[in-house]
């Protein structure tokens, strides 16, 4: 077999294979969209509303780095939106098992709790800063309620889909009911709570920002605001670049985790 | 069977609501909450009815479902078209497709103040917001569907001589319609939802700009009479487009 994969190589040497084709294809038009943006910055765009991308790399050190606020900004937004995940999945599992577990639980309340996710979120954002002031808490709150939702909703989902069959068959062998849920319910609805928890990441990440951007006095959102009103863009698309970032670092950690979680699959 | 628990699951939703309204009027007749954050429900009542009355709902209601049409239609259009395009081959979808999705893990909000910027404070900031944001699941799962057509559709509807828009009228659009489906919902609650953002944010006009306001001037009454009438309005909007989506679906 080995000999055959050798063979084939040594007719084709130079040639790249076709996922590597594809890899730097797509590194290929970053780099064009980059270039693109560079030369659009220097020449016709408007320097109160955008900045080549070099001048944000530069920005991203002196104005964003640089300065102890903005650093301790991107700090108390990570924090927030950590402390709001972790609620979140803590929260909306718990909830979830409980509403999914009975059967009048699924049929009465599931129903209403899809009801409720359908609601656009932010126009109740006045009434959290009403509640919550425009301290960490109201950002922590509206990330919260934002990353609950999908987590419950999968849930319940991945529960509906476990045969019946397995858990009348797995209590009649004697399982009690956190064998059940730790052997019958958690792996069949693995796909599908991971599915739900890399969504409530991105959405506890909108609620904090949008907290952030209504009414704040510090973290990602207040400073991009303040940077726009400013019209000072170099240091506003550093920081959306920091956030950007902070945002794919987070999915990777549920990425890791939902590996993790799935490697009897493989 | 069905019916009798569908009977029972009814009873526990009228009960859940008989609860919440126990509650909101117990805890505004004792008196344990301000009346700032939680109003009487009579207030709120009221409040709702001198703005029905006095017709205070339909102007800001009206710039917003326009807003909220011209973001959705732009995003269909470019969505798809996108989605289109980048489906020409499987090499395009390959290259493109992880770019879009990457580009939507990011949150878009945080170009909010970069849309005021550019478009000022008028609707025409909240179209592009809510367009932008209404792009991607539009351009995802059309993505997503056109490229699971089955390739013998495509030779055959060509070999029998069907020009590009045919097959993609005929052949495409009807195949990969269910999961393109799929993103025009998600689409369109995302930009339901982005343009009410956008306009409680910063706007001079909408429905979000009067929730906002109401909140400003601390009239916690008007504040719960918006919300309870963008509410409904949420669950008109969601049980038409549920019902546009089973018919398609059946059709």
């Amino acid at each position: 077999m080995s000999a055959l994969a050798a063979k084939a190589g040594s007719e084709t040497p130079p040639r790249m294979t076709y996922a590597s084709r594809v890899v730097w294809t797509r590194r290929g038009v970053i780099a064009a969209i980059a270039v693109f943006f560079e030369i659009y910055g220097r020449t016709f765009a408007d320097p109160n509303l955008f900045s080549p991308p070099s001048t944000i790399v530069a920005a991203l050190f002196q104005k964003v780095f640089a300065e102890e606020r903005i650093r301790d900004a991107i700090w108390i937004t990570f924090m927030e939106v950590s402390v709001a995940y972790v609620m979140s999945v803590v929260f909306g599992l718990a909830a979830g098992l409980l509403v999914g577990w009975t059967r009048p639980g699924r049929h009465a309340v599931y129903p209403i709790i899809l009801l409720l996710y359908s609601i656009p979120q932010v126009i109740l954002l006045p009434l959290f800063v009403l509640i919550f002031g425009i301290g960490p808490a109201v950002k922590i709150a509206f990330g919260f309620t934002h990353g609950i939702f999908p987590i419950m909703v999968n849930v319940i989902a991945g529960m509906r889909n476990v045969s019946p069959l397995l858990l009348s068959g797995s209590r009649s062998l004697g399982a009690s009911s956190i064998d059940v849920a730790r052997h019958v319910y958690f792996p069949h609805m693995v796909p599908s709570l991971f599915a739900g928890l890399r969504l409530a990441m991105t959405l506890t990440l909108l609620g904090v920002i949008l907290g952030e951007l209504y009414v704040s006095t510090t973290g990602i959102g207040y400073y991009t605001k303040l940077f726009a009103e400013r019209l000072d863009p170099a240091p506003l698309f550093a920081l959306i670049s920091v956030l950007a970032f902070m945002a794919i670092l987070l999915n990777e950690v549920v990425r890791v985790a939902e590996r993790k979680f799935t490697r009897w699959k493989r | 069977m069905l019916e009798t628990s569908n009977a029972s699951a009814r009873i526990v939703q009228i009960a859940f609501l008989a609860i919440a309204a126990g509650a909101w009027y117990a805890v505004t007749t004792t008196g344990n909450i301000s009346p700032l954050l939680l109003p009487p429900m009579d207030r709120v009542w009221s409040a709702l009815n001198t703005l029905l009355a006095r017709g205070q709902f339909w102007p800001p209601i009206l710039i917003t479902l326009t807003t909220i049409a011209q973001a959705y239609a732009i995003a269909i259009v470019t969505g798809v078209l996108v989605a289109y395009l980048v489906t020409r081959s499987r090499f395009l979808t390959e290259v493109f497709e992880p770019v879009i999705a990457g580009v939507f893990s990011i949150p878009i909000t945080l170009f909010f103040p970069v849309f005021i910027l550019f478009f000022g404070i008028g609707p025409a900031s909240k179209v592009a917001y809510g367009a932008t944001y209404g792009f991607f699941p539009i351009a995802l799962n059309t993505i997503a569907g056109l490229s699971a057509v089955d390739e013998r559709f495509l030779r055959s509807a060509r070999s029998m001589g069907a020009s590009s828009f045919d097959t993609f009228r005929h052949v495409l659009f009807p195949a990969a319609f269910p999961v393109i489906l799929t993103g025009l919902r998600v689409g369109f609650f995302i930009s339901f939802a982005s343009v009410l953002g956008g306009e409680t944010l910063s706007s001079a006009v909408g429905v979000g700009r009067n929730i906002a306001l109401a909140a400003e001037l601390m009239e916690p009454a008007r504040l719960y009479a918006w919300i309870v009438f963008v509410i409904l309005t949420a669950i008109v909007l969601n049980t038409i487009v549920s019902q546009i989506e089973n018919r398609r679906r059946d059709y």
